[in-house]
């Protein structure tokens, strides 16, 4: 499984490399596809104007990209906690298995 | 996928709030219950997500030049099925307008239904559908989160197209333009997003083969 996960991680990282590498010579702008839709609303309709702004945006790219991180390493933690619990809890119910294992035998 | 704050007449972003609000109440009614009658189930809900928080957080480059992320709602989906999903979908989406003037508030329903309510539904259904015509887990996850992102984004092109149909070729043309802006950017996105997913569940049945027969029971799977 430890292989096959491997392999799956390393296609993921290849599929999230290759588009730098295919632009390489930045003539891609790599900017959001929701600010692309944006765009794309005020040139179907020019007349459109948004009727509502956001109540509070980050003052700098920094401090939004402070934000994302947080939101990935929120997930991440908790998902790393998660799976930390089920394998200690793995590995200890293995040990009691071993161990209630030869008692068990002679009681059947 | 998020359709940016005021980016939606105001009829509209009423009616897909309309039409969101209720799944989520729904959804909300149904982790109560569940947490009352699986309380072994509650930390893989808080892991899934999470699950959504990461993914979401990941803005990735694509093929076509531009960035996107994926939604990380496939994996909820198939475990807790789509309501569920709707209420974690939701958290992270208010999240996202309040904190990060990603999405918004007035486009807070839009985002809720293709995110949190379209993609979750057909992930789930895919789940189901190819778990019980004898697919492997791994295969019937990767196609359920697959699909699930990318008919998220097609629902936000479908959203934006029927708030601004193109003037000489109406909703359809509009469709088409939006469906260019998201689908192909998205398709590699999505393919990462299955793939992800497979490693998670490949874990969770190398750990957590009790809490996911806990879940069976629950969902009332055979």
């Amino acid at each position: 499984m430890l292989k096959q996960n491997l392999l799956i991680l390393a296609a993921v990282a290849a599929l999230a490399i290759a588009p730098l590498v295919i632009h390489r010579n930045g003539g891609a702008a790599f900017g959001g596809a929701d600010n692309n839709a944006a765009v794309l609303v005020t040139t179907i309709n020019p007349d459109y104007k948004p009727w509502f702004t956001p109540i509070w945006e980050p003052p700098s790219g920094e401090v939004a990209s402070l934000l994302f991180s947080l939101q990935a390493a929120l997930g991440a933690g908790l998902i790393g906690f998660y799976f930390g619990r089920r394998s200690a809890f793995a590995s200890v119910k293995r040990q009691e298995l071993a161990k209630a294992a030869p008692s068990t035998e002679q009681a059947s | 996928m998020h359709i940016m704050e005021g980016y939606l007449p105001v009829g509209h972003a009423l009616f897909w709030a309309a039409a969101s609000l209720p799944v989520v109440i729904h959804g909300g009614r149904k982790i109560i219950r569940l947490i009352e009658e699986k309380p072994q189930a509650k930390m893989l809900l808080a892991a899934s997500g999470a699950y959504v928080f990461v993914l979401s957080a990941l803005k990735l480059p694509s093929v076509t030049g531009s960035c996107s992320h994926p939604t990380g709602t496939g994996l909820a989906a198939s475990l807790f099925g789509p309501s569920v999903t709707a209420v974690l979908g939701s958290i992270v989406l208010l999240f996202q307008a309040l904190l990060l003037a990603h999405g918004g508030l007035t486009t807070l329903g839009a985002n809720i239904f293709s995110m949190a309510i379209a993609g979750p539904f057909v992930a789930y259904g895919l789940y189901r559908g190819l778990t019980r015509a004898g697919f492997s887990m791994a295969i019937a996850v990767f196609f359920a989160a697959m699909f699930g992102d990318l008919v998220t984004y097609c629902v936000t092109a479908l959203q934006l197209a029927l708030a601004f149909p193109d003037p000489v070729s109406g909703v359809f043309g509009a469709a088409v333009k939006f469906l260019a802006v998201f689908a192909p950017t998205q398709a590699p996105l999505a393919i990462s997003e299955g793939l992800l997913t497979v490693v998670v569940m490949n874990l969770l049945t190398r750990y957590s083969a009790d809490e996911l027969a806990v879940l069976d029971k629950a969902t009332g799977r055979a």
